[in-house]
């Protein structure tokens, strides 16, 4: 692929081709535990997108001065404090957010898209190069984020973002906006994405690439799953 | 009483993978087989106990005295790095058997968010002993991290079992693989919402 190395392919790569959560199955918790309404799904796809894109561009910028050995740890601090920020901003200025998102916000730290963007993109690219691909991640996580508490809103309890979509006649199915309905609903996403790209041409592959994984290059478990 | 309502509502009403979607990588990547589920399982519930046993004591005399909460999440996130690590070394050292069955699951274990997940909720949730803590005591704190790893077990070895029968399903082709898993996934997750209300009529505690 040619554009991929154009700063615009790389800020499109993230969104279809190597979307994080449908392709890369990376960052499933939040996908799964906070989709359940339009404003919650929003609200955390900004809220990783911010910290992506400053992580990516403060480890590619320190990309050279950070020994190999150490990286995983330092990496996980300079995201930790940028999450650490942007939870105390929420807290201040959206507190409606942060009730929603409970501990899903801190949580953002061992989100592994973060970490496997750190590792596997700003580690080996410039700045913004870096800041690009943060932006395109984030963008393709938001997007499947806002998509799926969509159909799980709307089926589950009959809004959109709290506004009543649905007649009221029609009884809303509570099970969607509850956790079996989370998991169904990423399910029939990734098998929707899956069609697509068959019918693209492509193959896709299958199966959880533990690859895609952060810690997949020093973890010794890598495959254990799989034989 | 109290104690044991924390710990099964940890395992059954709130299990970590199922109902909270913490730890779903492991829960996806790990369960095809029994024993490395079960090994994944017991590095799990380790490293819970012990990260929540010194996050805690931190937390309290140290962050709060100082007027430093807001740095828990960095200082709690280098706490888990650096236990795992020395529980690593400290196992191929001293219990080589041991290592060579869990010792491969423990990297995994640094950026499961069920692990940062248990030590973060044990200090925001209302203690139920004693009312006027901020949040849970010390043993309530070991219990419920002891509990939410016993859950995540739970969940493991009874979705590996699950996932041998999918292997012999054949589902419609796109949902082949992991789709179809996340399916049964859900379908396991709507068996454990029958515990919901269980607890409350079992104890007679009211959440």
């Amino acid at each position: 692929m040619k554009g991929k190395t154009t700063n615009f392919g790389v800020f499109v790569n993230g969104l279809l081709k190597e979307n994080p959560v449908l392709r890369l199955v990376l960052g499933t918790c939040p996908t799964l535990a906070i989709t359940t309404a339009v404003f919650n799904g929003l609200g955390m796809g900004i809220a990783a997108t911010f910290v992506l894109i400053c992580s990516n561009m403060v480890i590619s910028a320190l990309r050279k001065l950070i020994p190999a050995q150490v990286r995983l740890p330092a990496f996980i601090v300079i995201i930790a404090s940028f999450v650490t920020l942007v939870h105390m901003l929420i807290k201040a200025y959206v507190p409606a957010l942060n009730d929603a998102l409970g501990v899903y916000l801190p949580l953002i730290t061992v989100n592994c898209i973060i970490l496997g963007r750190a590792e596997m993109f700003a580690s080996k690219n410039g700045v913004l190069k870096s800041a690009l691909d943060g932006l395109g991640m984030g963008l393709g996580f938001t997007i499947v984020l806002v998509l799926m508490s969509a159909v799980r809103e709307l089926v589950g309890a009959g809004t959109l973002l709290g506004f009543q979509i649905m007649p009221e006649a029609v009884s809303p199915l509570t099970v969607a906006i509850l956790p079996p309905g989370g998991f169904f609903v990423f399910g029939c996403f990734m098998a929707l994405a899956i069609f697509l790209e068959t019918k693209m041409g492509n193959k896709p592959n299958v199966n959880l690439q533990c690859g895609a994984c952060p810690s997949a290059d020093n973890c010794p478990a890598k495959g254990v799953g799989e034989a | 009483m109290k104690l044991a309502f924390i710990f099964f509502s940890m395992v059954l009403v709130n299990n970590y993978v199922l109902v909270k979607f913490l730890g779903i990588c492991p829960f996806l990547g790990v369960s095809k087989k029994l024993d490395s589920s079960v090994g994944m399982s017991a590095a799990v519930i380790f490293v819970m106990v012990l990260s929540t046993a010194v996050t805690w004591p931190v937390y309290t005399y140290l962050l709060v005295p100082n007027g430093l909460e807001y740095l828990n999440n960095i200082s709690f996130i280098l706490i888990i790095a650096v236990l795992v690590q020395l529980v690593e070394i400290a196992l191929r050292k001293f219990i080589p058997p041991l290592y060579k069955s869990l010792g491969i699951y423990l990297p995994l274990i640094t950026t499961n968010c069920a692990v940062l997940g248990v030590t973060m909720l044990n200090i925001e949730t209302p203690s139920l002993i004693d009312p006027s803590a901020p949040y849970y005591t010390y043993p309530e704190a070991l219990l419920c991290a002891l509990g939410a790893g016993v859950g995540f077990g739970l969940a493991m070895v009874i979705f590996s079992g699950v996932r041998r029968k999918i292997e012999l399903a054949k589902p419609p082709k796109p949902f082949e693989g992991l789709p179809i898993t996340l399916v049964a996934a859900s379908i396991t997750s709507l068996s454990f919402m029958g515990f919901s209300g269980l607890l409350e009529s079992l104890f007679g505690i009211v959440v």
